[in-house]
């Protein structure tokens, strides 16, 4: 079992709501990303994403998309990612999964990826591009290596296909929560809850849901029918407003997103 | 009522893209092609897959088909034999396949025709597309017109620069153009865009994705819908010369939807030489969209295909004088076609093409479009290989005039 799987059991048995954080590599600036997965990290975030940037991000709302730009216009590389991974690993273990388009893992090959995914510590795998049917590779190699991998199911996917994403995740599976991009808005909530209470049947994994969640009390809503929430863009465009606020320094700007993080937590686990 | 079987899929089998049934790795072409998406598109493309097989058997669809192109796009479209150009060449004999002479000016329609039809019969109510050159966006917008369809075009803001009368072209036609602000801003940039409207509109929008890209099955089902260009042109050459086939059927490529169709009905007769040519922009040495030609696999815009991409696996933006070709990918059929060797792949710069333009409309009168000029550029070296008594066939996909602007700054530029 990973320890990405052994600690969201954990949280599971212990009643607690998970919250996954994301954030693109080499965003806001190169030397910023540990610094923030480390305040998040002691925010309170249960596991971090790490995104990989990516020219042509398809399924990414304008601020993951502007946030990986600005991360590839800033000299990211897939090597730094792992740099910052194992960084992180050095200090704190709290899960690490990354996060990304299927054809940078692909140019690097899936099993000298997974490799240098696993010796930086990395935990897991989530490449929304990369469905159950072409994962084969990768699946195999992230077991090597004791790497999960996480598939995604949407409003749209039928009873038998989520019970296949859950055969073929390890760890945990991930619920997109509308039909939309990253960062758009939540769906119509009657609807969003019978999914989501749909999916929670047919799921054996930690089910987590994402997309559209800004604030503590979208993520308890939604997180009334799974095991945890995670967050992206909320948390992209509140690092980048502190970041390009001038007038701060980079130990305010650190409070500021560890404020929001924690803000974040609370909210959802509030019981309203 | 019975169809000619060239209006038919002939053998469904998996280097057809087709697939098998049962297997996990449907729409193939060698070890290109697939489906990577994200989950929210995959019952939409199981949709459009069942919907698709079924349109194929089915005799009215085809019927209605083949009645749009005869009465509105105006096929069959000619196969014109090239004299003066022959004649300047002293070599093998060329002929063009009339595509500039579709209703709108290139072979886009006849695809954007099918799949209206097919989210007609899918009961969706909004059409998608992408444009580089607008031609594709000019088609969709124009089918939709027919139908009374809503149509959104997403066009690169420098695409929407370099070829305004198309986009004036398609706000007549009542379509909404948005502009792809992202990334180097052309194909590639509007492509995300249509593909990030379709993700958040997957019930009700259907995209009609103009080039062999893309997730199965669209570059099978592009490939079927242009075929009639290669059917037509098979048929024609026969009653003109009393030959089956001709020796060498030349195309441009950049997604390659008409090199596709002229190719299709000619991929088992191995008499034929296949020849793609893709744009070599600046020279191979500088910024190009020689895809096939110096790209690597990799897996774009829902497909595994070659792309023009960085040892990270970052994109590479393409450049092309020929915004239709200024692409950094390409259809996986024919990533799977130039590595099995069955089509040869040559290119042509931007210097190139533009003295394609003069060479055709000098010798023949025929203006072609800069995507079409590459195939042009490629014709002398190949009507000397060929030699006299052979048959070259180009296919001439679209008309030149929605690049005047361009080209006439090209010729300014050289009078200088």
């Amino acid at each position: 079992m990973t320890r990405l799987r052994a600690h969201l059991d954990g949280l599971r048995q212990r009643g607690e709501t998970a919250m996954g954080l994301f954030l693109t590599a080499g965003f806001p600036a190169p030397d910023a990303t540990l610094p923030i997965l480390r305040a998040i990290d002691e925010a309170g975030a249960d596991f971090v994403e790490l995104g990989m940037p990516f020219s042509d991000p398809v399924a990414e709302g304008l601020p993951i998309q502007q946030a990986s730009e600005r991360a590839l216009r800033q000299g990211a590389t897939m090597a730094g990612t792992f740099e910052t991974a194992a960084a992180f690993r050095a200090r704190s273990d709290t899960p690490l999964v990354l996060m990304g388009y299927a054809n940078p893992v692909m140019r690097y090959g899936p099993s000298d990826f997974c490799a240098d995914a696993a010796s930086s510590g990395v935990d897991g795998l989530i490449l929304p591009d990369l469905p159950p049917e072409e994962s084969g590779d990768l699946e195999e190699a992230a077991a090597r290596h004791n790497l999960s991998v996480t598939h995604l199911v949407a409003p749209n996917t039928s009873d038998a296909r989520v019970r296949l994403v859950d055969a073929r995740s390890t760890g945990f599976v991930y619920a997109v929560s509308v039909a939309g991009l990253t960062g758009s808005g939540l769906g119509e909530a009657d609807a969003t809850d019978a999914y989501l209470r749909r999916v929670r049947q047919q799921v054996e994994q930690p089910l987590l849901v994402g997309f559209g969640i800004r604030t503590g009390a979208d993520a308890a809503r939604l997180a009334a029918h799974t095991d945890g929430f995670i967050v992206g863009s909320a948390l992209i465009r509140t690092a980048e407003h502190a970041w390009d606020d001038l007038d701060l320094t980079d130990s305010a700007r650190l409070a500021r997103v560890a404020d929001w993080a924690r803000s974040l937590k609370a909210g959802a686990d509030a019981t309203p | 009522m019975a169809l000619p079987a060239t209006l038919r899929t002939q053998n469904p089998d998996p280097k057809d893209g087709a697939g098998q049934p049962g297997t996990e790795k449907p729409g193939r072409f060698g070890d290109f092609g697939g489906a990577f998406v994200p989950e929210i598109l995959h019952p939409v493309l199981e949709d459009l897959k069942a919907a698709w097989a079924e349109a194929q058997t089915d005799d009215a669809y085809w019927a209605e088909y083949r009645r749009l192109l005869k009465d509105y796009v105006g096929r069959p479209t000619p196969l014109t034999r090239l004299d003066r150009l022959t004649e300047r060449l002293g070599g093998a004999t060329v002929w063009a396949k009339r595509e500039d002479l579709c209703h709108t000016g290139a072979h886009k329609i006849n695809n954007a025709v099918g799949q209206v039809l097919l989210a007609r019969r899918m009961g969706k109510a909004r059409i998608i597309a992408e444009t580089g050159a607008g031609q594709h966006g000019v088609a969709t917008a124009t089918a939709c017109a027919l139908f009374g369809v809503e149509c959104v075009v997403y066009m690169g803001a420098e695409d929407v620069e370099r070829q305004h009368l198309n986009v004036q072209r398609m706000r007549l036609l009542g379509a909404t153009v948005r502009t792809a602000t992202s990334g180097s801003r052309t194909l590639k940039d509007a492509t995300n865009e249509a593909f990030r409207d379709w993700v958040s509109n997957p019930e009700d929008t259907y995209y009609i994705i103009g080039s062999a890209i893309g997730p199965h099955p669209y570059p099978a089902m592009v490939r079927e819908l242009h075929r009639v260009i290669g059917d037509e042109t098979r048929r024609q050459l026969a009653d003109a010369t009393s030959r089956e086939t001709p020796d060498a059927v030349v195309a441009c490529v950049g997604g390659g939807s008409n090199a596709i169709g002229i190719w299709a009905p000619f991929l088992e007769d191995e008499g034929v030489r296949l020849i793609g040519v893709e744009a070599a922009g600046e020279g191979l040495g500088g910024r190009h969209a020689a895809t096939l030609s110096r790209g690597e696999p990799a897996v774009f815009h829902g497909t595994r295909t070659m792309l023009l991409q960085d040892a990270d696996g970052q994109v590479e933006i393409a450049h092309s004088v020929s915004a239709g070709l200024d692409y950094p990918g390409v259809g996986p059929q024919h990533a799977h076609l130039a590595a099995t060797g069955r089509v040869e792949v040559r290119t042509a710069t931007d210097r190139e093409a533009m003295a394609g333009v003069q060479l055709l409309s000098e010798t023949e009168g025929i203006i072609p479009a800069l995507e079409t000029a590459h195939a042009v550029a490629a014709l002398p070296a190949l009507a000397e290989e060929l030699g006299e008594g052979a048959d070259l066939v180009f296919n001439c996909s679209g008309r030149g005039d929605k690049d005047m602007a361009t080209i006439s700054e090209w010729l300014d530029r050289d009078a200088d």
